[in-house]
């Protein structure tokens, strides 16, 4: 074993749900470890429509998680302000959509304590021109857009204030126990090589999709169903609300505006294992076409990066239709299958991650005798430093601000500078990572503009060379394993002038500079 | 909307395009005497590296690396004789890459390679490029590398993505006598980025090739050859190259740069002002917005920047205008067309197949072999093999079942297919 910790609670899993645990018990003064396989939101929590739901969407399939997501919805616009654009939201119908459903719509929201005023049909399309003339029923609700990612990291910026620290890149490889009780987990350090030992008073597995593969390393079953959901940006913003499709939960029907640009879903697609998680262009084009009805500028608007992400749902009953399976949360407590300090929590949906956490810590806190009570529902949340730069505009605001032309921009579609690229490789190395190219775009806007990283991605590596971030032959691997993920989004967006630009980065990345073959001197 | 009043233009060839084979087919019809009228944009000429590869990196689900360009394309011959290539001899082939190499040579850029083999150069990511004629600008890097002789890497503070430590760092492991210097531009004090452009540019006038000497000198110890990003003058590369390296006493060399690049810049320029004096009656920056063919096959076509502004009426017509960046091809999400006459483009059966999950997968993508089929004589075919029109030729890029990037062979596809299509059109008698 190359390295040995130890803390009260081990937390498995780098997304809403354990970075939201981590906040919550490092603000009632429990000591933590967090530890995360790849980078932060790497699976359903940054794979989602970054919506933050009203809950008008689960009336008729789940009228519970129709309330937690009002009531949930409503602290988080209050308490993280910095991660919300309050646009409101509008329910729309189309011509042939299910009478019964619209005719009951308002009815069952007012049931559920969710508010929904009807909209004239002329006053909707005045406010979303982009909406199709054939609508016949619109209501207002209260959605808003989240982005997921400054969620994450701002709870565990908050989190590692007190004293709680995290690993990324470390994947679980065992669980060493004595009876029912584990003493501590072992991961592999993916990037480094070499193995960790964490031993910990409690467990939680918060591993959404994952979770049933690491508690059946524990020792522990999960019957999980996976379904992918797939959604695509566009390259301006359409739309001012969160546009939904009025009729029962089905696909193409959520456009969530972010920033300047708009994210379109989603699908339900079965799938075998969680690592099969893909956007396909089967998915896309059926998606388009559905679409259009509602918001017709679907059909012929730019699109720049398609992403997946799995639902983890955990199966109860025999449903046939993986959206009939609850979108609820499941806490599961491990003691029945003999193991005493072992938790999972997993499935729900990001407006309530902020319950599961809580849920989940007064658990965990009642197994180690605190009873010190949660506080994520009454204290905001601080906005850190290094979740500012997620944020759409921000960069460009800043550099024209500072107007320091030595700043060199390494992204120029996104106008993301040097400094800004400093800054973050800073954090990360100050938090025990290795700067890279994945993690720059994961807490930054670098290469998600129309270039896709094609350009970008150089200026980086040659910048992080001459700072000694890169060395040896990285930069080789570091660009390929950069544009290899950007093109898992783009790739079934290909069409139009997308394929000029897929064309030009790939003369440039395989003509010129030979990223395909790799020859070496 | 009325057009284009003047008298028409009457001539034997239209060239469509203004690409590298568009040029190259402009050059060798103007050479035979072929009254010839071109149109199209250079623009993407921007973006092209100056490198002439023929073949590289062998075709198909296996990519061999190949050391001869001429023992390849046998092989192709074999495997693939459905390949672009494959429809010129040998022979033509080396006509072809003479005849525009040393037009490039008189217009400024003279270019140099082996005769049989392929040379290889050092890439601003530390990888190594194959490629068959090299600006002279850049051949001592190739004797550099094939030496692995002491040698000095120098980059330009504030000219983002090319980092010498990042070239000696990569290459460092086989090439131990690598050497790095990072320099500010001695006659620049302007912050912010720097192009290479602008400094190219500048290094045209003595004095400042004269402070970039003083600057790199000081880096000179057991240095036996210097090598730069490609910034040494757009008009006359070859000048300012041998200037500076009398300066440094020791021979320099060219890397190339990521786009904005001057390796295209120099391209364009050097067509756009050598070619209309070989006889070519050109119309860059206009494009094709009209094209009809009479009963008695002549065709008819407007060209203009926004709006038809010149008739041209054409014995011949070569289409040279390229893939997806060229606008040769658009793709759409039920199917790839072709832009100008919707000829018949092979392609895969749908846009499922069009890429792979890997951007890098060494296969290749399928879209990539997708364009016009056409006969040995150059001329489209529709799926039956018959041909379109017997005067309508197509070449370059646009063609299909080759993959120009994977293969390292863009600029031999162009002037090779532009050489076929010229002589079977000069040989018709149409």
């Amino acid at each position: 074993m190359d390295k040995e910790l130890e803390t009260q609670v081990l937390i498995i899993g780098g997304g809403a749900t354990g970075t939201g645990l981590a906040r919550d018990l490092a603000l009632r003064g429990v000591r933590c470890i967090l530890v995360e396989k790849k980078d932060i939101n790497a699976g359903a929590s940054g794979g989602n429509h970054g919506l933050l739901h009203s809950g008008a969407r689960y009336i008729s399939s789940d009228p519970a998680a129709a309330r937690e997501c009002c009531d949930e919805g409503a602290i988080i616009k209050r308490l993280a302000p910095q991660c919300v654009e309050d646009t409101g939201g509008i329910f729309v119908a189309v011509k042939g959509d299910d009478e019964n459903y619209i005719a009951d719509f308002a009815g069952r929201c007012g049931r559920c304590g969710i508010a929904a005023t009807a909209v004239d049909l002329g006053d909707a399309l005045e406010i979303e021109s982009c909406l199709s003339p054939d609508i016949i029923a619109a209501f207002a609700v209260e959605d808003a857009s989240i982005d997921p990612f400054k969620l994450s990291l701002d709870n565990l910026a908050q989190a590692g204030n007190y004293g709680t620290s995290h690993l990324l890149h470390h994947k679980v490889v065992g669980f060493d126990k004595h009876g029912g009780h584990i003493d501590s987990v072992r991961f592999l350090d993916l990037r480094h090589g070499g193995m960790v030992r964490v031993r910990a008073d409690q467990i939680v597995n918060a591993t959404g999709s994952w979770a049933g593969e690491v508690a059946a390393m524990a020792g522990a079953r999960i019957n999980m169903v996976y379904s992918q959901g797939t959604l695509i940006i566009t390259q301006m913003r359409l739309g001012e609300r969160v546009i939904n499709r009025l009729r029962k939960a089905a696909d193409a029907d959520i456009l969530v505006p972010a920033g300047t640009v708009s994210i379109f879903g989603t699908t339900s697609k079965r799938i075998d294992s969680p690592d099969q998680c893909r956007p396909t262009t089967a998915e896309i084009d059926a998606m388009i076409v559905d679409g259009m009805a509602m918001v017709p500028k679907l059909a012929d608007t730019r699109y720049i990066r398609a992403y997946a992400g799995v639902r983890p749902l955990v199966r109860s009953g025999n449903a046939s239709d993986d959206r009939a399976v609850s979108r609820g949360y499941s806490l599961l407590d491990h003691e029945p299958d003999g193991l005493e300090n072992f938790i999972t929590i997993t499935g729900g949906k990001l407006t309530t991650y902020r319950l599961m956490a809580e849920k989940t810590a007064d658990l965990v806190c009642r197994r180690l005798g605190n009873s010190n009570p949660c506080r994520t529902a009454i204290d905001p949340l601080p906005a850190s430093n290094e979740a500012r730069y997620t944020e759409p505009g921000f960069t460009p605001k800043m550099w024209f601000k500072q107007k320091d032309p030595s700043d060199l921009l390494l992204c120029e579609c996104e106008m993301v500078p040097t400094s800004v690229f400093n800054e973050i490789a800073a954090f990360l190395t100050h938090n025990g990572h290795r700067p890279g190219l994945r993690e720059m775009g994961q807490r930054s806007r670098v290469g998600k503009g129309p270039c896709q990283g094609s350009f970008c991605s150089l200026r980086m590596a040659a910048h992080m060379y001459n700072e000694g971030m890169l060395r040896g032959g990285e930069g080789v691997g570091e660009l390929k394993d950069f544009l290899n993920e950007r093109w898992r989004g783009m790739q079934p967006l290909l069409w139009g002038p997308a394929v000029s630009q897929a064309e030009l980065q790939e003369a440039l990345h395989c003509g010129l500079l030979g990223l395909d073959v790799c020859e070496t001197a | 909307m009325e057009t284009a009043k003047a008298r028409p233009i009457e001539c034997r060839l239209m060239v469509i395009g203004a690409g590298m084979a568009g040029m190259a087919a402009a050059l060798f019809a103007a050479r035979r005497g072929i009254s010839t009228v071109q149109a199209g944009l250079t623009g993407e000429t921007l973006y092209a590296s100056g490198l002439f590869d023929l073949y590289g990196v062998s075709h198909g689900n296996t990519r061999e690396l190949i050391d001869d360009p001429w023992q390849g394309l046998k092989q192709l011959e074999q495997n693939h004789p459905e390949h672009p290539l494959c429809r010129v001899s040998t022979h033509q082939i080396r006509s072809a890459i003479d005849l525009v190499t040393d037009f490039l040579g008189d217009a400024g850029h003279p270019y140099t390679g082996y005769p049989n083999k392929n040379a290889r150069l050092i890439t601003p990511v530390g990888t190594i490029k194959r490629t068959f004629r090299v600006p002279e600008t850049m051949w001592a890097g190739v004797q550099a590398l094939e030496e692995k002789a002491p040698c000095l890497i120098v980059d330009i503070q504030g000219l983002r993505g090319f980092s010498a430590m990042q070239i000696l760092s990569t290459l460092k492991p086989s090439w131990p006598d690598l050497k790095s210097a990072s320099i500010d531009l001695p006659w620049e004090n302007r912050l912010g980025p720097k192009y290479a452009e602008h400094i190219a540019r500048g290094l045209e006038v003595e004095a400042a090739r004269r402070e970039l000497a003083d600057a790199i000198r000081p880096h000179l110890e057991q240095v036996k050859y210097v090598g730069l990003p490609a910034i040494l003058g757009i008009h006359d590369s070859e000048g300012v190259r041998r200037d500076l390296k009398q300066m440094l006493g020791r021979p320099v060399f060219e890397i190339p740069t990521m786009p904005p690049a001057i390796s295209g810049i120099r391209l364009k320029e050097a067509f756009e002002n050598h070619l209309p004096p070989r006889g070519v009656q050109s119309f860059y920056h206009h494009t094709v917005h009209t094209i009809h063919r009479r009963a008695n096959g002549r065709f008819v076509l407007e060209l203009g920047r926004t709006e038809p502004e010149t008739t041209v009426e054409a014995d011949n017509v070569l289409l040279a205008t390229g893939r997806f960046l060229g606008k040769g091809l658009v793709a759409e999400r039920q199917g790839i067309r072709e832009a100008l006459m919707n000829l018949p483009v092979c392609q895969p059966e749908n846009r499922s197949c069009w890429h792979r999950q890997q951007f890098l997968d060494p296969k290749g993508h399928a879209i990539n072999l997708a364009g016009l089929e056409v006969d040995d004589r150059f001329r489209p075919i529709d799926p039956d093999g018959k041909v379109v029109y017997e005067n309508l030729f197509a070449a370059g890029s646009i063609l299909a079942h080759q993959d120009w990037i994977r293969t390292k062979s863009g600029t031999g596809i162009a002037v090779a297919t532009a050489f076929g299509a010229i002589e079977a059109m000069a040989g018709s008698g149409c």
